[in-house]
């Protein structure tokens, strides 16, 4: 594969570098000269001293010909910036990836045209999360046009909801569960739905009482 | 109209100013605090400290009411970010990107943003002044110099001392 990595920083370059050991064919676009040079020592001439966020530059690295363009600079604005130019500027059967530092923007990203994502803060969350005893109440996104949100609440021992049926957990007017999913499977929220440990369960809620939400169904 | 701007550089302030003294609603959001004295003396801009390409920090400041938004920060791929969400998360129907970089405006104003950059501007303006091409930038001019004298203006006003006001006798 011919893949574009653009940023060369510290994920950028070891990136690159266990790319070319893997036997990939790599360009490393990075804007700082000095580093851009450090780089070229370390990894050979498969760097472009010039900012990634310049179509010219993408045409250049030969991004019409590549087969991915990553971008991983530091900052998630640029990130975006670089993804829809390559979109732009790649041939159609080129994939683009960005790095998002916010977790939020992996939502937004998806929103602007750039479907492929990877947040090291939500992989570290998740991992974290995982250890967790507790399971998790997590806010996924929210509504556009509206002031609601989605959360995803799971189910663990203990939490005041288990054992309950839907309609008695006494969720706050205005918020409604629009799924539950138990194992692998999506089960209609409905009144007379029983709420068992380990179920992850979808809430549609105005922002505004997501406090009160979690203390129903999670404590 | 209810206008919302990212952005309390000396062009996001100075436009702030202006449309405050049109009658229009100003909000004006930047994340750094200094940023804010750039506003000129007494405008009801209304300021929110944040970083303006936050989804909570532009729900915050209502951004699904406003007639209009305006990214101008010093940097354009948070401009075209900024603006993009704007435009397409929070449905605002006019918004506009600074985006001093002429090629990415072009590439991003086909795709249906408006952008505009300083640097096309400025250098067919200055151009036209060095030919005296009377069409080009002829009413720009005469109002860009019409703003920067009364700004000036406010400012000895502003700065003058009891003491050298007296004098005026």
């Amino acid at each position: 594969m011919y893949v574009i990595v653009a940023g060369g920083g510290d994920i950028g370059f070891h990136l690159a570098k266990g790319l070319i050991e893997a036997g990939h064919e790599v360009m490393v676009i990075e804007q700082d000269r000095h580093r851009a040079q450090w780089i070229e020592e370390q990894l050979g001439s498969v760097v472009l001293n010039a900012p990634a966020d310049e179509g010219r530059y993408q045409l250049e690295a030969g991004c019409q010909r590549a087969d991915a363009v990553i971008a991983v600079t530091g900052e998630d604005a640029k990130n975006l910036v670089i993804c829809q130019l390559a979109r732009h500027n790649c041939g159609p059967h080129g994939r683009v990836i960005a790095r998002v530092t916010d977790p939020k923007n992996e939502i937004l990203f998806k929103a602007l045209g750039i479907d492929e994502t990877v947040s090291s803060t939500r992989v570290l969350m998740n991992i974290i999360e995982q250890e967790l005893p507790t399971g998790g109440f997590l806010p996924l996104m929210p509504l556009t046009g509206s002031h609601l949100e989605i959360i995803e609440a799971e189910i663990a021992p203990g939490t005041p909801s288990v054992g309950k049926a839907v309609r008695s957990v006494g969720l706050p007017a205005g918020s409604l569960i629009g799924g539950i999913v138990r194992g692998g499977q999506l089960l209609s929220g409905t009144g007379d739905a029983v709420l068992q440990v380990g179920d992850r369960v979808i809430v549609f809620a105005p922002t505004a009482i997501e406090a009160e939400v979690r203390s129903r169904l999670y404590g | 109209m209810n206008i919302l701007i990212v952005g309390s550089g000396r062009v996001g302030a100075t436009l702030a100013g202006l449309l405050d003294d049109a009658g229009h609603q100003v909000t004006i959001v930047d994340r750094d605090r200094a940023s804010f004295a750039h506003l000129p003396a007494g405008s009801n801009v209304t300021t929110f400290l944040g970083n303006g390409i936050d989804l909570d920090v532009l729900r915050q400041v209502g951004i699904d009411k406003v007639d209009a938004f305006l990214a101008l920060t010093d940097g354009d791929n948070r401009n075209l970010m900024a603006a993009q969400v704007a435009k397409e998360i929070f449905g605002v129907k006019r918004a506009f990107a600074k985006c001093n970089d002429p090629i990415r405006a072009e590439i991003y104003r086909a795709k249906g943003l408006a952008t505009f950059s300083r640097t096309s501007i400025l250098a067919l303006l200055l151009k036209a002044m060095l030919e005296q091409d009377p069409e080009v930038g002829e009413v720009l001019l005469r109002q860009t110099l019409a703003l920067e004298r009364k700004l000036a203006g406010e400012e000895a006003r502003d700065a003058a001392p009891p003491a050298a006001a007296a004098g005026e006798r």
